[in-house]
């Protein structure tokens, strides 16, 4: 399919490779069959996911993708700002290196060129999996252009018409465009264009306190702009548990983040060779100057231009498509997975809602999206991870809930590492052994997550999980240590 | 630690709160019953610390401290103050819908500062209203306290506070309407939500008190089962006037615990976390303990042993999440008599002896930090702060007599609000 007829000789540089892997600049859509078993509409983590596993179960995929192959996660997402945060956190180690008795050295300037060329590099690098090329080894047939429902069973990409018997809306979702006077004007970015900026702003405003804002706020910072974080609420994190929050809240403090809490943008304009954002907190009016701001608010649906009227789909511009458990819309043919339809708009959870819906609609599956486990993280430093019910979800459903609670400061791997901000603490059942949840501040909480994932996965309770033995010296040592704070919380039962 | 460590247990004891109680007197307007939120020139009026001298008024009448009549007289130029001066909404006036501005001016008793109508100030205040009413059960200048009590009671409009949610705002402001956050998870507000929910006239709706229980966490830590809240103080505010002891709400009876035990579980946390230092702090032991809300060095960043070290002001430290920047409320441990004497008692005895600068006129500073290398010695709070020796004052009180708590529950408003929040059995019970 990529049409590469007269490749030149020479080593092509990354960005052509990337493109040609996720958008080929000379493409020519395939024929069309007469109808697809499945037909999916957007090619990002959930349309992928279900591509791939659709074809791989032998039906017939049609794929169909407006922009680029992997959607935000790949090109503007989780794999450009994972990539900018590990040189960050390079970058923050150098200057703790003292601590460790390493010899003390001057951090060097940073090349924010290198920076982001490396970013590109692993994009394009990563782009790879998922590629049109493997795509359509699979036998998946790609479709490059905006597509829309003509009525409940066939979709029009341009003149050309795909049939379908069961299909599936993927679109994602963009991030969430703002109503603050001025700020059109004087410009903006999102995590969308945040990774096309050429050169570290000297001085950078985040808007929005949630996992992208405090991700890039405290990257960036530690890259060397002078950052300030804006958020509409007495924390960062809403999902997160206060104490969570708060320990982010403190170590971007440390980074040097200037921390605007409770504190509302209500204009921008431009102010001398910069931006400036009117904010209020209380009744206190101030301005913050800076040279680019990353507005990061929150992500609505794709929902737009789908034409999802002519297939009897119901939807909001803010929940995206009505879905029921089995991810079915209202058009019993039509399943939607993702970003455009689920409340948690993370890569795993397309990705996972992606395959359910290929098993539901394909297989006569019955799985329910209610009983999907996803763990979530932000990766900041500490990172932040989550599984499960929170305690207050648990309360709300009147469930009787302990928590388990180490602080990695008591776990050696963690101490060794110097590692040691944070805590596990695993949301148990009272009167059982039964794990409803867990959530995870450390180094590495994304890595230790999973831990808990499959433990609840696997219907572990903590007595059993206090007899599986883990390497020593871990940071997973804090989730055994939690479930022997349980074992000795039990009482003992006597002799016989 | 000199000649405090000659004395008793005892002695010493009355000896601190006597101390403690002295600030009550010393740093009041005579005039209108106005005591300073610190001891340092210039400090405004804190009416939480009012609410704590109006409540050790009868602990000095009863160790002989002041006559009942000067307690009377004294506790009568408070509620008339109170009772006379400007609830409107005005950014100078005294309060507003029965609340009171965080901070009033020494003389005119007018709002400094630009602050925060009050909800948990005002709590605190009226807690110590109530107080006197329960104990001057006499004609005269007491009938007058009773009356003008009731009446300030009767005035707060507890449901205006709710504006419309389940769960009551942290203030007001005249500028810019409700503070939008409110209180999530456990912390000192209980005694708020008692009075709030007793009102005869504008009473908190009972499913405020639920939807807040509904942001509880109930841990195991270190090998303690406590509801958390990391600062220390908010294990021990709502504890100086009510006697939680036996009296369980529905939380509490679900975890088959009360918040006495609940406090003295929670001490046991601080000081395994003291023990345990986990940041490496100067002095921290099992016998040095106390983060909570407090003075502190000042917002300042130092690089010590190789590693930055981030200090921090006037603020709510807590424990084990934190923050925590190696600075302890030298009173704190004291305070806790009432749950764990011989935990108070060893870890007083250890900071005087170790550390007797932090004591200055028998007084507790507020806040200290040996961490910090400010001439060998560490960092110390510069005078006195009021919340901190009222709060010793009434919790060495309860622990030597219950007095407070004896006085406080007589109070049938207080009966009716702990009812209408779930409480039952203990004293409680018909």
């Amino acid at each position: 399919m990529i049409e590469s007829p007269s490749a030149p000789k020479a080593k092509p540089n990354n960005e052509d490779v990337f493109l040609q892997r996720v958008r080929p600049v000379i493409w020519r859509n395939p024929v069309p069959r007469s109808v697809y078993d499945f037909a999916i509409l957007g090619a990002g983590p959930a349309g992928i996911a279900a591509a791939e596993s659709a074809a791989r179960l032998g039906f017939t995929v049609a794929l169909i993708e407006k922009n680029r192959i992997g959607g935000n996660s790949l090109n503007s997402g989780s794999v450009p700002s994972k990539a900018i945060i590990k040189t960050a956190r390079i970058y923050s180690t150098l200057r703790e290196a003292e601590a460790f008795g390493a010899p003390v050295l001057s951090a060097p300037p940073l090349d924010f060129d290198k920076v982001m060329k490396r970013m590109r590099w692993i994009r394009t690098r990563i782009s790879q999996h998922h590629s049109v090329d493997k795509l359509a080894a699979l036998g998946v047939d790609v479709f490059f252009g905006a597509a829309r429902f003509e009525n409940a069973d066939t979709f029009l990409i341009g003149h050309t018409k795909l049939r379908f018997k069961k299909a599936l809306v993927a679109t994602g979702a963009r991030p969430k465009s703002p109503d603050i006077p001025g700020l059109d004007d004087i410009g903006y970015r999102t995590s969308a264009t945040i990774f096309e900026m050429n050169e570290l702003p000297r001085r950078l405003a985040v808007i929005g306190g949630g996992p992208i804002g405090c991700e890039m706020a405290q990257a960036f910072c530690r890259l060397g702009s002078h950052v300030t974080i804006v958020q509409n609420d007495s924390k960062f994190l809403p999902r997160e548990e206060r104490d969570a929050a708060e320990i982010l809240s403190r170590s971007m403090a440390r980074d040097g983040v200037e921390i605007r809490l409770n504190t509302t943008v209500v204009g921008a304009h431009a102010a001398k060779d910069s931006k400036a954002l009117e904010t209020i907190n209380n009744d206190i009016q101030s301005d913050i100057e800076a040279d680019e701001i990353l507005l990061s608010i929150g992500r609505v649906p794709n929902v737009e231009e789908l034409g999802l009227h002519m297939a009897g789909i119901t939807f909001d511009h803010e929940q995206g498509l009505k879905i029921d458990d089995f991810l079915r819309t209202t058009n019993s043919n039509v399943y939607a997975a993702g970003d455009v339809c689920m409340a948690l708009k993370f890569t795993n959870a397309a990705q996972a809602t992606g395959r359910m819906a290929v098993r539901n609609a394909l297989s006569s599956g019955q799985e329910r999206q209610s009983q999907l486990k996803i763990p979530w993280c932000t990766y900041c430093d500490p990172e932040i991870a989550h599984v499960g019910l929170h305690v207050w979800e648990a309360r709300q459903q009147s469930i009787p809930i302990k928590s388990f609670t180490v602080m990695m400061h008591d776990v050696d791997r963690a101490i060794t590492d110097g590692l040691d901000a944070g805590f596990v603490k695993i949301h148990v059942e009272e009167g059982t052994d039964k794990i409803l949840g867990a959530t995870i501040v450390a180094s590495r909480a994304s890595e230790l997550i999973n831990e808990m994932s499959v433990i609840m996965s696997a219907g572990i309770g903590m007595d059993e999980l206090a007899n599986v033995a883990h390497t020593y010296p871990a940071e997973s040592g804090a989730i055994l240590l939690a479930a022997f704070a349980y074992v000795r919380d039990q009482p003992i039962s006597g002799k016989e | 630690m000199g000649e405090l460590a000659q004395l008793s247990d005892d002695a010493l004891i009355e000896r601190l709160q006597r101390a403690a109680f002295t600030y009550l007197t010393q740093y009041a307007n005579p005039e209108n019953g106005l005591v300073a939120d610190t001891s340092r020139s210039g400090s405004p009026c804190s009416i939480a610390v009012v609410g704590f001298a109006l409540s050790c008024y009868p602990a000095a009448v009863e160790n002989g401290w002041l006559s009942r009549a000067d307690a009377a007289s004294r506790t009568l130029r408070t509620l008339r103050f109170f009772s006379q001066s400007s609830q409107a909404n005005r950014p100078d006036a005294t309060g507003y819908k029965g609340f009171y501005y965080h901070f009033l001016d020494m003389q005119t008793g007018q709002r400094v500062w630009q602050c925060e109508l009050s909800l948990v100030d005002t709590a605190l205040l009226i807690a110590g209203i109530i107080t006197a009413a329960s104990y001057f059960e006499g004609g005269g200048d007491e009938a007058e306290i009773r009356a003008l009590a009731d009446a300030l009671y009767r005035r707060v409009d507890w449901h205006w506070a709710q504006y419309g949610t389940q769960t009551v705002s942290q203030g007001w402001k005249p500028e810019c309407g409700f503070l939008h956050y409110g209180w999530e998870g456990y912390n000192e507000a209980t005694i708020l939500y008692v009075l709030g929910l007793g009102s005869p006239t504008f009473p908190l709706t009972p499913s405020g008190y639920e939807s807040w229980g509904l942001t509880y966490q109930w841990e195991n830590l270190v090998d303690n089962d406590v509801l958390y809240s990391g600062p220390l103080f908010t294990h021990l505010f709502s504890h100086a006037w009510i006697d939680f002891r036996g009296i369980r709400d529905a939380f509490m009876r679900e975890k088959r615990s009360d918040y006495f035990e609940n406090t003295k579980g929670t001490i046991a946390v601080h000081r395994e976390y003291g023990e345990r230092n986990p940041n490496d702090f100067k002095g921290y032991s099992r016998n040095f303990w106390g983060v909570t809300a407090g003075d502190g060095p000042s917002e300042q960043e130092l690089r010590l042993d190789g590693r930055d070290q981030r200090f921090f002001g006037y603020m709510s430290r807590g424990v084990p999440y934190g923050p925590d920047d190696g600075t302890i409320a030298p009173w704190a441990m004291l305070a806790t008599l009432p749950f764990d004497a011989d935990a108070a008692l060893a870890g007083t005895r250890h900071l005087l002896e170790a550390y007797p600068q932090v004591c200055i006129e028998d007084r507790f500073s507020s806040g200290f930090n040996p961490t910090l290398p400010m001439d060998g010695k560490g960092w110390l709070s510069e005078g006195w702060y009021g919340l901190d020796q009222g709060l010793l004052v009434m919790m060495i009180e309860n622990h030597r007599s219950g007095l407070i708590w004896e006085v406080f529950r007589k109070s049938p408003y207080v009966q009716a609000g702990l009812r209408r929040a779930g409480f039952e059995g203990g004293w409680l019970q018909p």
